[in-house]
């Protein structure tokens, strides 16, 4: 077949056509009949008790349908929003887990905490009448830091939550990491904070929500990454609505980053008010809305130490964590700072002993849950950053006590001793490559340029390894997954040979459609045009569980590989009867079924079209049709890694670090579309380095108030931060995945923290300067520079 | 964003009438200010009173010691301008450095002074060079023009129509852009003139001031290094996520000597 494309080639991506000509369908492109615009009353208060809500004034304002609180959620017995995890501490006690009521009952607990829904004919008649909901609050002090909310006397989020102390959680052998710090030359420590995020992702959320009395059916168009999971959650477990009777539809989604992974009770609310108004209801965020309602990310304090031999050996790892919950648990919330994190903490070495410590904490904010990375990116930094301060005071170089504590290849599969069991990797290999591509050998030279120009210019490394393709659900399982992690795919091919596929992943901007495809084309021997993927609908597409943690190509892929290997094998018994000839001596390749040894051939098309036209057809012994399913369960997660290194630029005058020089050099597994992967790398160090430099969520503690509300004062990183990014793979195969892929959608948010901050660490360690906290912007700079009180002044 | 009455007058007196006999109406020029705050409500005028109609107010001319500038002259036209280039290099070089370059084209100089955000680039322009403000009633000299945080001298009803700078022999702005907004965390504008150098800084505090030890030491030496060892109070700047005061303070003596740099390249 001519217009094969398959693994490993580089086609322009199929969904670009629509989106670069202004052809996306997105949530708030759709429209209706009768339909009625909704808003959302969001709490202005970190924390306040509800005394009231006088719907009167709003109700009598023009164009008003409905106005829905927490007393009507009550009243109509609907349940709390779910928590997907549940983490118990090292007793077996279960986390506490609070309500989550979809409009608040009683109190609220962050500001944009949501205490009212107005349904209107237009938006604007709905945000007036939003505006004359008169709500009577009695106004508590709020706490937002985790430090803060641990304090003996902080405000108490919940009655039964002693000291917001959702859960404490712990993994590894205490006693055995005790033992080694009692022995060891040398113990590194390092407090840090892990600064809290924002998500942005281009589209902000948005919702229609229809019922149709006539079917007693609902339809949920969501901004969702996975709408299968929303309508169990919601239907299941939030509107008692049966699955069969709940469509949910993510159309095309501009971008999630994690933040649309959560079932939202945004997306409860307006599904229960369409029944009650009996028209279709539309919501769309605004930016300023997603900001004090989209899950945040991140947000840790911790403190860790590192014990080493004299030879700079590690011996034993102890991290002591406290991680914001906000003010309630969201869908993945409790697993986040725990399940994704502590058993990242071995990183690419052989630290025999590691313990962790995690005290899940609620605060006055937003809640936290996975943006992209989750958890990983914050091991990482932690480890990395470790190991940097540990050989700063050793006095060994930087790369060297890299080499001295990395698992070698040979080594592989390797048992960490933090439950997780690396399949394959070579870390050394991507370190290796990355000094080369990053030309370190003469960075000296360009420190010397630098300093002539009166800049300070350092180096920094990250040698990192995640954990991603989640998830294998038994492993999951006991981690307290309360769902499964496998993924889904239907190949249905045409009685012409055109294949539609159906994936339980949902595509916002990963290039899905094209590399599914490539798959497909390369598999089957047909031609890239000829294949479809669709996905996000729940009446189009099996159950499957969405995108998120780098897994739709890892498991969705599989399942989409299973799949096709059905159809290769369903294949060959039809081709075994056309052709008269024995089903094992039908050979398939290149879309041709052929009896070995023979010129007798089927195409693919022809196979297809006597699947459908079973004049000639072995009924007896074959269903007519040429369709299939399978699902996939992995065995194992899988361990992208490499090694990333930042080259900074630091100007003493004003504080402001420039990132001049980017390399990356990632183990990503088999690549089935390098400009694909290059993107996601470019894309996960981007924001990577946004957090590093830029990114902050600032609250202010006692009011709870938002400081960094919208992108005026949120910094995003932006094109001109910049350099051009080295990047290039340096794979080692999955062993346990069919196509040996890894994953590739989160390794540059992963790796990337910790490389910049070690880079201006080394810029300004000649100053005495051991720790830089994120974002590492130039007042931070200029005031640690004041601190170490050399002369840096104007002139 | 809530209904609003929208005129397009075609002479300033009509506009000025309009603006004193509608309550709660507003000047709309390039609304880059103006718009965003409508839409998150923020401000909720009974009518705009949109500008680009009214004609002259958009355009450049020079008399040999004056540039005017018209009020609804965006800021990408005078980044562009050869004149202003060829006689005010620094106040081009401050155009160029506003928002972005959608900002750019919409956002025009008159509103963007008679807007008085505290760290708008334009006031630091205007201070710094002693222009002066042109109205449909009468001119208004710079230094009792700004009033402090979005306060200006405009009386209701009056509208502006240009700005005058005097063509210095030198002048040059350095600006440290806030991170995420881009205006500026602060911008200092120099410039010098036969009897004497002007400083101006925005960003810093609550509106733009002068800095007369740095103006009477530039007088003596125009040369970066004559305002290096110059610090400024740190009382009445801001503080903020950004930046705290003696940062800010800070930045105040690096970019005036980074502006004298710019002034003299």
């Amino acid at each position: 077949m001519s217009n094969v494309i398959g693994i490993g080639a580089s086609p322009k991506r199929k969904e670009d056509q629509r989106f670069l000509t202004g052809r996306g369908n997105y949530v708030s492109d759709i429209k209706r009949p009768g339909m009625t615009a909704g808003v959302f009353v969001r709490s202005p208060h970190g924390h306040a008790v509800l005394r009231g809500i006088d719907k009167s004034a709003a109700l009598a304002s023009p164009g008003v349908i409905a106005v829905l609180t927490g007393d009507d959620v009550k009243a109509d017995g609907l349940g709390s929003l779910p928590c997907g995890w549940g983490i118990s501490d090292a007793k077996g006690v279960p986390m506490k887990e609070p309500p989550f009521p979809m409009l608040a009952q009683g109190k609220v607990r962050f500001v944009g905490d949501m205490v009212a829904f107005v349904v209107a004919e237009t938006p604007e008649q709905a945000d007036v009448a939003a505006e004359l909901l008169a709500v009577d609050y009695e106004v508590l002090p709020s706490v937002v830091g985790v430090l803060e909310a641990v304090r003996p006397g902080a405000p108490q989020l919940f009655d039964d939550v002693p000291n917001n102390i959702c859960c404490d959680w712990e993994l590894g052998d205490k006693a055995a990491v005790e033992s080694a710090f009692k022995k060891a030359a040398h113990v590194a420590k390092l407090s840090l904070v892990n600064n809290r995020l924002i998500g942005n992702p281009m589209e902000p959320r948005a919702a229609i929500a229809e019922y149709e009395p006539g079917t007693d059916r609902f339809t949920l168009w969501t901004t969702s990454q996975f709408p299968h999971v929303v309508r169990f959650l919601m239907g299941a477990l939030v509107l008692n609505i049966p699955q069969h009777k709940l469509r949910v539809v993510a159309p095309d989604v501009g971008g999630g980053f994690g933040v649309k992974q959560f079932h939202y009770g945004e997306e409860a609310v307006i599904t229960w008010a369409a029944r009650r108004v009996k028209r279709p209801i539309k919501w769309v965020a605004s930016r300023s809305e997603g900001y004090v309602s989209d899950r945040h990310g991140r947000d840790h304090v911790t403190e860790a130490e590192l014990a080493l031999d004299e030879t700079g050996k590690f011996l034993a790892f102890r991290v002591n964590t406290l991680a914001n919950m906000g003010g309630y648990l969201s869908t993945f919330g409790p697993n986040i700072p725990t399940n994704l994190y502590a058993p990242l903490l071995g990183g690419v070495y052989t630290t025999p002993a590691i313990y962790c410590n995690v005290k899940v904490v609620f605060t006055n904010t937003v809640p936290v849950d996975a943006y992209r990375g989750a958890g990983r990116p914050e091991a990482t930094f932690v480890l990395e950053r470790m190991v940097d301060v540990a050989a700063s005071e050793m006095g060994i170089d930087r790369v060297e006590i890299r080499r001295r504590n990395m698992i070698p290849k040979e080594a592989y599969p390797y048992q960490t001793p933090v439950l997780v069991q690396y399949d394959s990797g070579d870390p050394m290999g991507c370190l290796d490559g990355a000094l080369v591509a990053a030309d370190v050998k003469n960075f000296g030279i360009r420190k010397a340029a630098s300093a002539s120009k009166g800049k300070f210019r350092g180096l920094g490394y990250s040698t990192y390894v995640e954990a991603c393709g989640l998830a294998p659900s038994r492993f999951a399982g006991r981690l307290g997954a309360r769902g499964g992690l496998y993924e889904s795919a239907t190949v249905r091919v045409h009685p012409t040979g055109q294949v539609t596929v159906m994936i339980g992943t949902h595509n916002h901007g990963q290039g899905h459609e094209t590399t599914f495809a490539q798959i497909v084309s390369e598999k089957l021997g047909v031609a890239f045009e000829n294949v479809d993927i669709v996905f996000g609908d729940t009446d189009r597409v099996q159950f499957g569980m969405g995108t998120y943690g780098s897994r739709s190509l890892v498991v969705g892929g599989a399942a989409l590989s299973k799949a096709t290997d059905k159809v290769i094998a369903k294949g060959k018994k039809i081709a075994a009867h056309l052709l008269e000839a024995a089903e094992v001596d039908i050979q398939f390749e290149a879309g041709k079924f052929a009896v070995a040894g023979t010129d007798r051939v089927k195409s693919f098309e022809e196979i297809a079209g006597a699947a459908y036209v079973p004049h000639n057809y072995p009924l007896e012994v074959l269903e007519p049709g040429l369709e299939e399913q399978a699902y996939y369960d992995p065995v194992n997660f899988t361990y992208p890694g490499g090694c990333h290194i930042a080259e900074v630029e630091v100007d003493p005058e004003t504080g402001t670090v420039t990132l001049v020089n980017y390399t990356a050099v990632d183990d990503v597994g088999t690549v089935i579309n390098p400009m694909i992967v290059e993107g996601q790398l470019h894309g996960g160090i981007v924001q990577g380095v946004g957090q590093a430099l830029f990114e902050n969520a600032v609250y202010d503690e006692g009011s709870g108030q938002l400081l960094s509300g919208s992108l005026m004062d949120y910094c995003m990183p932006r094109a001109d931060h910049m350099p051009m990014m080295n990047v290039a793979t340096h794979s080692t195969l999955c062993t346990h995945t069919p196509m040996g892929v890894k994953g590739c959608g989160e390794v540059g948010t992963i790796g990337s923290p910790a490389a910049v901050i070690n880079a201006v660490v080394d810029a300004l360690s000649h100053l005495g300067v051991t720790h830089v906290d994120m974002p590492a912007t130039p007042n931070r700079i200029w005031r640690l520079l004041q601190n170490a009180s050399l002369p840096v002044a104007a002139e | 964003m809530k209904p609003f009455a929208y005129h397009q007058p075609a002479r300033i007196p009509d506009a000025a009438k309009l603006l004193t006999s509608i309550e709660d109406s507003k000047l709309v020029a390039g609304g880059m200010t103006l718009i965003p705050t409508i839409k998150q409500r923020l401000a909720n005028p009974a009518a705009l009173i949109d500008l680009s109609k009214l004609g002259n107010l958009s355009g450049i001319t020079d008399d040999g010691a004056t540039v005017t500038i018209g009020a609804m002259t965006p800021h990408a036209v005078v980044a562009a301008s050869e004149l202003v280039q060829t006689k005010i290099p620094g106040l081009s070089a401050l155009a160029s450095m506003i928002g972005d370059p959608a900002v750019r084209s919409r956002g025009t100089i008159g509103g963007s002074v008679a807007n008085n955000d505290p760290a708008a680039d334009y006031p630091a322009g205007v201070l710094g060079l002693g222009a002066t403000i042109v109205t449909s009633t009468r001119q208004i000299a710079a230094d009792k023009f700004f009033l402090g945080l979005f306060e200006t001298a405009l009386e209701s009803g009056e509208i502006i129509t240009a700005i005058r700078f005097p063509v210095p022999l030198k002048a040059g702005y350095a600006k440290f852009k806030a991170p995420a907004s881009r205006y500026a965390l602060v911008g200092v504008f120099v410039a010098k003139f036969a009897d004497g150098v002007r400083v101006a800084v925005t960003g810093a505090g609550p509106g733009v001031f002068r800095v007369p030890p740095m103006e009477a030491s530039l007088s003596e030496n125009f040369d970066p290094t004559a305002v290096a060892a110059i610090r400024i109070d740190t009382d009445g700047l801001t503080s903020d996520i950004h930046a705290e005061a003696d940062y800010r303070a800070h930045l105040v003596t690096v970019m005036a000597k980074r502006a004298v740099e710019a002034a003299l390249s």
